[in-house]
């Protein structure tokens, strides 16, 4: 017990159940009118600590060697982004790591560094490094031209083995996901996912970063305070894309790797795109979603037209997906898409919390719904009540004369 | 072939709800349940059992309550389950998750095909299969939508990008993650609720794994969570309601500015 990372101190416990309350994983239960914290089940989030008005609860402070532990962190320098490219073109998620790295970089005085891994590409270093990059890392070859799960994460292991940066962020994309996972494992990195918010501690200098879990609702800030690099995901649209200055000047270095370093075992037998030629929803900077409300399949063509007129991605509930009216591709919420556009429209979507787990952090929200008591006007920041067959085509129309199409 | 599927005992969200007043998770009388994608991992995996032959193995590390969740797996046909449980593994990030399945993994040697949910609805990372694969030094093939072919040495599988669907060709074994959309998970026979009844689950302490202790739990995980708040709740929005014709335009001119600059 005496080596239990946190503890309830029985001489101070009165069995008061606020801990219980208070904790996020129900890890808390009562044994004999005390506390009991069941270790397998708590993640040592310390919520409990400071509710406790007795004092009873403590977490053990440790400054024992940590397994992997960095000794030497001011080794580590500068701030590194993987720079997304599909077919050869810069991902819009890219610009974004490059507004937030920035900032980052400049609080810590350290240089902005773009990882950028294709093929024929190097002609397109200029476009980092006039969003902000100081120092543009290319590694060109046949075998990386398009996503491959292991040569990317051997060549990203070898860079950061060779270079040590202090922060590599990468986007919490299909593809960020599938590849930075690998590489946090074998540079014995933390890896924080789909992080919504990031800074940097004033003190320690650590990397402070923020992210929502349990669908959205709880956050928890994550520091990675003795491995380096401290790696992050972060989630698409939420940081500010990078804006152009063609004034700035950059390096460009070419790095060369091993041919053991590009081999897959996994190999790419084909690609198809999406056969609806509709854009990914995860990139649009506007979303019109529709749900059961719309009753057929046919009825998708009332948020088509809509979506259509601003220039906006269709998104879809389960339910509109389970009943087989639009492909899983467009599904928005838990066990489907996390999206986070500048404007999202849901017409006839209830707002269960695994839909709104998925566009709870769009900027806008505007909720088209008949019930006026459905919990998607909670999150709404405009809300329309009434039928959408009519709301809906009229809000097409008004929208055509307003911008004029 | 013996694939072994990981899966994770989770609150279920759908009885998750949030108190109005004071914007904090309500936990009270939350069950919990098996993370909704391990259902289709488990589906999946039983049926390439039904297609090769071998056994399907379940492995979860957690409290000892979630025996619960091997069992339910062996109510859908899973014929083995194993509980990796231990206080020393409190506080595992993803890091310290995956290397404690890994080690176990190496303790079952003959697994074939790994098969992982896309992410668990709690910690919602999608970081612990490629993890399992690394530290086993496993090909992978993510957000895996449909496996259009198997064998003793391969296996084919469709996943899912943001732009389209690649497929993969990877050698046995690897570790998969799949998404929804890949089955439709069976609901459990009556056959298969008695076997879970009866069935013997295997417990694994940290003293059964080859594991150095310093990759364990607390210190093994690079990652320390330092705080755990509720997002601010969204300010209540503003509401037209009355005749189609007068409050559609309204919402119009409220949005039309911000609908130029998403488009721009
Ligand atoms: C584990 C799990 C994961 C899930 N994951 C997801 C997920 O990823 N995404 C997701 O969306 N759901 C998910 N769900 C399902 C979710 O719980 C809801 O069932 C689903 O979101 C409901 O879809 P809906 O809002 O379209 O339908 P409903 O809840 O049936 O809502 C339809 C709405 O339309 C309104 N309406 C009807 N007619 C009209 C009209 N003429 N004009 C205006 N309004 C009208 C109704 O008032 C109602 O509010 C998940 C559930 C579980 C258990
Ligand atoms: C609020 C919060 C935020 C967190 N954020 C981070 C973070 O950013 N980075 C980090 O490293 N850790 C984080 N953690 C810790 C992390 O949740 C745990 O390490 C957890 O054990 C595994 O991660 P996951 O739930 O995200 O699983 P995922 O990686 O999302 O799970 C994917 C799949 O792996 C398998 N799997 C996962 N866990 C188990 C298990 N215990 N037994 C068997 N199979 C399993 C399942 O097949 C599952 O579908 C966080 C924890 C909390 C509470």
């Amino acid at each position: 017990m005496e080596n239990d990372p946190i503890v309830v101190m029985k001489d101070k416990c009165v069995g008061c159940r606020l801990c219980i309350k208070s904790c996020p994983f129900g890890a808390i239960a009562m044994q004999e009118k005390l506390a009991v914290i069941e270790l397998t089940r708590c993640t040592l989030c310390g919520a409990c600590v400071p509710v406790c008005k007795f004092k009873a609860i403590e977490m053990r402070k440790k400054d024992a060697p940590v397994a992997g532990a960095v000794a030497d962190l001011s080794a580590y320098r500068d701030v590194w982004i993987f720079a997304e490219q599909k077919d050869g073109r810069i991902q819009s998620i890219t610009y974004e790591l490059l507004g937030e790295g920035r900032k980052l970089a400049d609080q810590l005085g350290m240089s902005l560094c773009a990882v950028l891994l294709g093929s024929g590409m190097s002609d397109k270093t200029a476009e980092l490094v006039q969003r902000g990059a100081d120092r543009v890392y290319v590694v060109d070859a046949p075998e990386l031209a398009y996503f491959q799960d292991e040569p990317y994460a051997a060549v990203l292991i070898d860079l950061i083995r060779r270079h040590k940066p202090a922060i590599m962020l990468c986007g919490a994309t299909t593809i960020g996901r599938s590849l930075v996972s690998r590489v946090a494992v074998n540079v014995r990195a933390g890896l924080t996912a789909d992080c919504t918010g990031l800074a940097i501690d004033p003190e320690t200098k650590n990397l402070m970063q923020t992210r929502p879990a349990f669908g959205g609702n709880i956050m928890a800030t994550i520091i990675t305070p003795k491995h380096r690099p401290q790696m992050a995901t972060v989630r698409h649209k939420v940081m500010k894309e990078a804006l152009v200055d063609a004034s700035r000047k950059g390096e460009t270095l070419i790095e060369k790797v091993a041919a053991e370093v590009l081999k897959s075992r996994a190999q790419r037998v084909k690609f198809v795109p999406e056969a609806e030629t509709t854009m990914n929803i995860a990139e649009a900077n506007i979303i019109v979603s529709g749900g059961r409300g719309l009753q057929a399949p046919e009825n998708f063509s009332i948020v088509r037209e809509l979506a259509e007129v601003l220039g906006a991605g269709v998104g879809s509930s389960r339910a509109a997906v389970d009943a087989g009216w639009i492909p899983y591709s467009h599904q928005v919420g838990q066990t489907g898409k996390t999206v986070c556009p500048k404007i999202y429209i849901a017409c006839g979507i209830s707002g269960q919390i695994q839909h709104l787990a998925g566009m709870s952090s769009s900027d806008i929200i505007v909720a088209i719904n008949k019930d006026p008591d459905a919990p998607i006007f909670r999150v709404a920041t405009y809300g329309l009540i009434g039928d959408l067959f009519k709301l809906v085509p009229l809000l097409t129309r008004e929208f055509k004369k307003a911008l004029k199409k | 072939m013996h694939i072994v599927v990981c899966i994770k005992q989770v609150p279920d969200t759908a009885d998750v709800k949030i108190d109005p007043k004071t914007n904090t998770l309500i936990r009270e009388g939350v069950v919990s349940i098996i993370n909704p994608f391990d259902m289709y991992a488990i589906e999946e995996s039983i049926r390439l059992k039904e297609k090769l032959g071998g056994k399907v193995t379940a492995i979860t590390m957690g409290p000892p309550q979630a025996e619960n969740a091997l069992r339910e797996a062996i109510s859908m046909g899973v014929d083995a389950g194993i509980l990796v449980s231990d206080r020393a593994f409190a506080g595992s990030d993803t890091w310290a998750t995956s290397y404690t399945l890994a080690m176990a993994l190496k303790k079952i040697g003959d697994y074939g095909v790994i098969m992982c949910g896309k992410q668990a609805s709690d910690g919602d990372t999608a970081q612990v299969g490629p993890g399992i694969a690394a530290h086993l030094d496993l090909p992978q093939i993510t957000y895996v939508r449909k496996i259009e072919e198997i064998s003793a040495d391969h296996v084919v599988g469709e996943r899912l990008l943001e732009e389209g669907t690649e497929v993969i060709r990877a050698p046995v074994p690897c570790v998969l993650t799949v998404v929804k959309e890949i089955n439709e998970p069976r609901l459990p026979s009556l056959k298969g609720k008695l076997a879970a009844k009866k069935a013997q689950i295997t417990h694994w302490k940290a003293d059964d794994l080859k594991a150095e202790k310093g990759n364990l739990g607390l210190d093994g995980s690079p990652t320390k969570v330092v705080k755990i708040f509720t997002p601010p709740a969204r300010q209540g929005g503003q509401i037209f309601k009355g005749e189609p014709e007068e409050i559609v335009p309204q919402l119009v001119e409220k949005l039309k500015d911000a609908v130029i600059a998403a488009a721009s």
